[in-house]
């Protein structure tokens, strides 16, 4: 530096102290909110910022904190794929024809219960359950139907499924060898994260050790099969809906990520074949400016350690490329019209922190799944974002906020200290273990449900600005009863159709090769494709695995 | 007064366990002794700790969309056990129309999402006062 530069930032120094000391003697409000409950400044500037500000790289440069194509969003917009499944296949199929012709251009998969846990349609753990949440699909044969005339190598397609994830993606990897489709082709996502159902979202399935073995495996299998596709998307959306704060949604998250890393290296896996596959997804609450720093500070935190610490050179590993949702957790059932203008400034964050696709939460989703014209509202909030505001025009337009920058800042020594934190209870799977992150999670959630109870973070409509009226005023879907008595039905007459001979041997091959160390994907794949179902194939593999056993404590 | 004993509890398939631990935490700070189920429980599972544990209050959190068979077979099964004394109240995604079925078929309030939980804790106290003074 300087002696002349010095003697500006010792100027700018006095005047930031002038300025504080009029502040203090102002008379301000006292409600202030900060999502996270840390205070902010007041003001922001030069001198909370790293040096001067022309270190900052340009977008598409490492450590892509300004976003990972050099082009923003003019290249290409962000994806707009909206969540949906209900009732039976025939039912989701036709919502998605509807979806896709209404502009949206990704699909997304919404499993029921049943199939999330891995349970088929007839299985009595899923009385009640099937359709309500979600699409069920017990086999090869729903996954034709929930794509029919859909071709699987025109659209890309995220799959939210985790215990059983390799199960599902071998009948849509089956579903497209019956189309007709290459499976090279196959682009979209499945969701495939393991680490975050023990730490939040809870459909798990076998215990942690055989779980991470089989995403390892897909790992493997899927960098020679289907190159395109997305193995995993390692999901803050749940840790952070289950209460976690944004520094702790941020700092989960990338440990988990980097356990896998760490997995598939263990395997003997080159980092540079299979990293450029992992995708991430966040949530994104209602503090705007923080959300935009934690996915700024995401895509630094993941580009450094990845080329720092696993050694990573092909370019396509550093980058951190991720879907985003509203957050479901801020909506409403009170005043329910108002979380329409939530998820629209939700939106505009994910866009403003670059994200590559998006999923805009519908107004009426705490009171059920959303009604056809909620959900276009939805869709319709992004494509006001994308053609409307301008928004998208540049790239990274708040680089370069001394405040969107110092948040930026933070957020990544924030993380840098959990990720301390958890080396020093032995890493995330014993973290796990012993329910260190989980009970990290429920403090803050505690915390949060406390200052809203205080007053101290208002939610409008439910502790300020309540109207005794208006309780329920949109209309409601309601997913058929008829739904689980059809599906038992396309059940039986699937059962009695297949060969069942051939649906043994392929179960025992599975169960066999599970007592190895072969990679499972091409056996669960046979399975698929001689219809064995979801649970069949789910039961041959817990045979030898178990299942997950959690630690209960509130 | 003895504490009032209460059984928090996750019927069926959804892993969504946030309000059953905020609701779980606050009954304790209240002063009532909580047992928490933990995930994934059937109905035979909930009834059966709810008669071991000899509590007076079932609490069920359940946002899947599967109220309208899991609540019902849970209030049966304690019936079936002559237990009807037990309250069987809860909370979650459950629209009004299907609170109101439920509330007839015999449960206690059904409470949905931005419920405060000094409303629980009041109403479970209520209730509890007036099951005391009736058989007193």
């Amino acid at each position: 530096m300087t002696t002349a530069e010095m003697l500006e930032l010792d100027r700018l120094r006095e005047e930031v102290a002038q300025w504080r000391a009029r502040f203090d003697a102002a008379k301000k409000r006292n409600a202030l909110f900060a999502n996270s409950g840390d205070v902010v400044d007041p003001v922001y500037t030069a001198l909370d910022i790293a040096g001067d500000g022309s270190a900052l790289e340009l977008p598409g440069e490492y450590p892509f904190t300004r976003g990972i194509h050099s082009t923003g969003y003019r290249g290409k917009l962000w994806t707009m794929r909206q969540f949906a499944g209900f009732g039976t296949a025939p039912e989701t199929n036709a919502r998605y024809k509807y979806l896709l012709s209404h502009g949206q251009t990704g699909l997304s998969v919404a499993f029921d219960f049943p199939t999330l846990m891995g349970y088929d349609s007839d299985h009595p753990r899923s009385e009640g359950e099937v359709g309500k949440c979600g699409v069920a699909i017990s086999s090869l044969a729903d996954m034709e139907t929930l794509f029919e005339g859909i071709p699987l190598d025109k659209v890309s397609t995220s799959m939210t499924i985790n215990g059983p994830a390799v199960i599902l993606f071998a009948f849509y990897v089956a579903a497209a060898e019956k189309q007709g489709v290459d499976i090279k082709e196959l682009r979209g996502t499945i969701q495939n994260d393991i680490l975050k159902e023990y730490m939040a979202q809870h459909a798990w399935v076998y215990p942690i050790e055989p779980a991470l073995r089989l995403i390892v495996d897909n790992f493997a299998w899927s960098a020679e099969h289907v190159p395109l596709w997305n193995t995993i998307s390692i999901s803050g959306y749940h840790i952070r809906e289950a209460g976690a704060t944004a520094a702790q949604e941020l700092a989960f998250t990338l440990a988990d990520g980097f356990t896998y890393v760490e997995r598939g290296l263990a395997r003997g896996l080159d980092v540079d074949d299979f990293a450029p596959r992992l995708s991430f997804f966040w949530d994104i609450h209602n503090d705007f400016f923080e959300e935009i720093a934690k996915l700024r500070a995401a895509r630094r935190i993941w580009a450094r350690h990845l080329k720092e610490r696993f050694g990573a050179k092909d370019p396509r590993s550093l980058i951190m490329r991720f879907h985003s949702q509203t957050a479901g957790v801020t909506l409403t059932a009170q005043q329910p019209m108002n979380n329409v203008v939530r998820v629209a400034y939700q939106a505009m964050a994910a866009v403003l922190g670059g994200t590559q696709s998006l999923h805009t939460n519908s107004m009426d989703e705490t009171l059920a799944l959303p009604t056809e014209q909620a959900v276009q509202v939805a869709l319709r909030t992004q494509q006001v974002l994308a053609y409307e505001t301008g928004v998208p025009n540049v790239a990274d337009p708040l680089g370069g906020s001394y405040y969107v920058e110092a948040l930026t800042d933070k957020l990544e020594q924030e993380a840098e200290a959990l990720f301390e934190q958890i080396a020093e209870v032995g890493g995330v799977v014993h973290g796990l273990e012993t329910g260190w992150l989980q009970r990290k999670i429920a403090e803050s959630s505690s915390r949060q449900q406390w200052e809203i109870e205080q007053h101290r973070r208002t939610i409008v409509g439910v502790n300020e600005f309540v109207t005794e009226e208006g309780e329920l005023t949109i209309p409601l879907l309601k997913v058929s009863e008829a739904a689980e008595r059809e599906q038992r039905a396309r059940m039986a007459q699937m059962r009695a159709a297949r060969d069942n001979a051939l649906v043994e041997s392929r179960l025992t091959a599975l169960r066999e090769a599970s007592r190895t160390d072969t990679n499972l994907m091409p056996f669960i794949l046979d399975c698929a494709r001689a219809y064995c179902t979801l649970y069949e194939i789910r039961a041959a593999m817990e045979e030898v695995f178990g299942a997950y056993r959690e630690p209960v404590f509130f | 007064m003895r504490p009032i004993r209460v059984l928090v509890a996750k019927p069926g398939l959804d892993g969504h366990d946030r309000g059953a631990k905020v609701v779980a935490a606050a009954l304790r700070d209240a002063g009532m002794e909580v047992i928490y189920t933990g995930l994934h429980q059937t109905p035979e599972m909930i009834a059966t700790a709810a008669i071991q544990e000899d509590v007076d209050v079932v609490g069920l959190s359940i946002l899947s969309g599967a109220h309208m068979t899991l609540i019902p077979r849970v209030l049966d099964l304690l019936r079936a056990d002559g237990r009807d004394d037990i309250l069987v109240t809860g909370g979650g995604i459950i629209p009004r129309e299907d609170m109101d079925a439920l509330e007839a078929r015999g449960t206690g309030r059904l409470f949905g999402p931005g419920t405060p939980t000094s409303e629980l804790v009041d109403y479970i106290h209520d209730w509890f006062e007036a099951r005391e003074s009736q058989t007193a």
